[in-house]
């Protein structure tokens, strides 16, 4: 922040009994703060990105999309009418928002939570945001699960295909297997070929007949029914062969993809013997669903719970309040349920936020928190369905050979986990961490946190969920940016001192290793 | 339905331009570039960088990696410990894998930052701070 440091540092927000700050500016984080702004809560936006809209609403940079214009997603309407009401409300001071700025931790002072941020790359420190409460709509990330090859470029997630392609406008290759589990898969295919590539197989782990298992919660979402519907004819007409209770078990090429082995899966997701066949391409978006991003919430010591798909998630009440006082959440760390869900929980956590402040229920929004506590409760239904139908099965395990890498910065094989759990005694991810560095690099365990999980743990726990370590801080801060929040430095001298080469990597220990 | 046309890798038959060898430098193999198959705004908008000294063509607001894809480069990275080539793979800045040294700098995540003209952009080898344990 060249020439404006001194200002960037000095406090900002709604220290005021109306503030509340929103982490987030997705779809969850959108409809949350235009709602409050609405509500006239002195509402201050802090998101990451350069632009709103979160991963859904991702769109190339104003200059790119000039030179090529891209699809617009479903629900683009919606989106544009809450970027027009939050440039109103930006307009009149009632919204400040922080593009650009990561918070990397939440302290309590007095009555209020200090906001902590950088910005950049490096991770400079940013101004800090004074709140009297917090609405957590930070998102997700792809969950991914390791398998002979998987580290080899132009294996890509399958929501990093996409993101690729929204932001970027490009492709990882020309013909692209399209593999994992879950409905996100569809929609990337879709828009995979849409962008010209070939995608000679959609290869599903799950199988779509488990939806049949719940036909009143179909009924009660009849749009994602259709949605389904959509993608699947779209598929058909593109030619792409939808390979269910199947899995792509390993990548063929040294430095590139050139083929993968798929092969047949039992309903415990174990490879069948003899099954597998080859698929020649150059590239595989891979993924198996979404995880919540908790790094925040986790630190602040919200409660976590597990849902269906075995991912934990934070564990809110009907007025989408977590477990710590003055802070709300809406959206995917509740549970993965998409954009819907994301845009009627950011919407009813607003309304919460704003009869909390008032000191009790709105008479003139009552109806509308009705009818949205009735769409959340019937997508909520939908999203534990969705979950239970292609949460992993125990027999993926059997995918990662003692070879493949289940940790990718700290290249730590699936053999050396199975050592430290078999010889060792490790039966959880963290003690797994100790013995083996698995989680510890710069990604901090979001990529194999939950292969890490599922291979510490013996079939005789069930269902136990995996609790997210606490990380501090919620990604790399700058040594100086860490230095200049507890002084009072000149900041001058503190903007010289960020010049000085040597982030703080994640987790302290974690980076900078010396060999 | 909007078809949008966008540029793709090299594919199949195309050599490898930028994969990082084990233990050695990337991008001694080809030149960055020439292996991206042709887009229609190739002609007029873009500006180019130079990828471990080849020049690649970006267009304005492009990521890094996004402009490293589109003109076939999919590794710019190799580990800290068995010199493994990676690229990008998470997209959205969450996993790491796809740093790169930008103008001398060390872990840029490639999928966020965007290219800009006559950025020097080099395979990051290990933790690209080899000049520490010297």
């Amino acid at each position: 922040m060249p020439g404006s440091r001194s200002e960037a540092r000095a406090p900002a927000g709604g220290r005021a009994a109306t503030g509340l700050a929103v982490v987030g500016a997705g779809p969850a984080g959108l409809a949350a703060a235009v709602t409050a702004a609405d509500h006239g809560l002195d509402v201050t936006v802090v998101d990451a990105a350069a632009a709103p809209g979160g991963q859904y609403f991702r769109s190339p940079p104003e200059e790119l999309a000039a030179v090529r214009p891209g699809a617009a997603p479903r629900g683009q309407r919606g989106f544009d009418d809450l970027l027009t009401r939050l440039t109103a409300h930006r307009a009149t001071g009632r919204v400040r928002y922080l593009s650009g700025h990561h918070v990397w931790t939440a302290a309590r002072t007095g009555d209020d939570w200090a906001l902590h941020t950088v910005t950049g790359q490096a991770g400079e420190g940013g101004p800090m945001v004074l709140t009297r409460r917090i609405l957590l709509a930070t998102g997700a990330y792809e969950r991914q699960l390791p398998f002979p090859g998987w580290t080899i470029p132009g294996v890509v997630g399958a929501a990093g295909a996409q993101a690729m392609l929204k932001s970027g406008l490009v492709l990882p290759g020309r013909r692209v297997v399209v593999a994992g589990s879950g409905p996100l898969l569809q929609a990337v295919a879709v828009s995979l070929v849409q962008a010209g590539a070939r995608v000679p197989a959609l290869v599903e782990a799950a199988g779509y007949g488990g939806y049949a298992r719940a036909p009143r919660v179909l009924a009660a979402n009849p749009a994602k029914l259709t949605e389904g519907l959509r993608h699947g004819a779209a598929l058909a007409r593109a030619g792409v062969r939808v390979m269910s209770h199947s899995a792509v078990t390993a990548v063929h090429g040294a430095d590139r993809v050139e083929a993968v082995t798929v092969s047949r899966v039992d309903r415990d997701w174990r490879p069948v013997p003899g099954s597998g066949r080859t698929l020649v391409c150059d590239a595989l978006a891979v993924g198996h669903g979404l995880t919540p991003q908790l790094e925040l919430a986790v630190e602040i010591g919200c409660d976590t719970t597990v849902r269906a798909d075995g991912s934990p998630a934070l564990r809110l009440d009907e007025r989408l309040r977590t477990s710590v006082g003055g802070v709300w959440a809406a959206g995917e760390p509740g549970g993965i349920g998409g954009v819907g869900l994301a845009l009627v929980e950011g919407e009813l956590a607003a309304h919460a936020v704003a009869a909390e402040v008032r000191g009790g229920p709105l008479r003139e929004t009552a109806g509308r928190v009705r009818s949205l506590l009735r769409a959340r409760r019937a997508q909520r239904a939908f999203a534990e369905l969705m979950g239970a139908v292609h949460r992993p099965g125990p027999g993926w395990r059997d995918w990662a050979d003692d070879d493949t890498e289940v940790c990718r910065c700290e290249e730590v094989t699936a053999g050396r986990i199975r050592t430290a759990v078999t010889e060792l005694g490790a039966s959880d991810a963290r003690t797994v961490k100790l013995f083996t560095r698995a989680g510890m690099g710069w990604c901090q365990g979001r990529t194999c946190g939950f292969a890490v999980h599922e291979l510490a743990r013996s079939d005789s726990d069930g269902a136990r969920a995996p609790t997210p370590d606490r990380r501090m801080p919620a990604c790399p801060v700058l040594l100086s940016a860490l230095a200049g929040e507890d002084t009072t430095a000149d900041p001058e001298e503190v903007a010289g001192a960020s010049e000085t080469p040597g982030a703080a990597e994640p987790g302290g220990n974690g980076g900078n290793r010396l060999p | 339905m909007i078809r949008i046309r966008v540029r793709t890798t090299a594919g199949s038959g195309g050599s490898a331009p930028g994969a990082g060898r084990p233990g050695g430098s990337a991008g001694s193999a080809g030149s960055a570039g020439a292996a991206g198959a042709a887009g229609p705004a190739d002609s007029g908008a873009g500006f180019e960088f130079s990828f471990d000294g080849l020049p690649v063509r970006a267009l304005p607001g492009q990521s890094i990696a996004a402009a490293l894809w589109a003109a076939g480069v999919l590794s710019w990275r190799t580990t800290r410990l068995n010199g493994r080539p990676r690229g990008a793979f998470c997209g959205i800045g969450s996993c790491y894998d796809c740093l790169a040294s930008v103008n001398g700098a060390p872990n840029n995540r490639a999928c966020l930052v965007p290219a800009r003209p006559g950025d020097t952009v080099t395979t990051q080898e290990g933790n690209g701070r080899a000049w520490l344990q010297e």
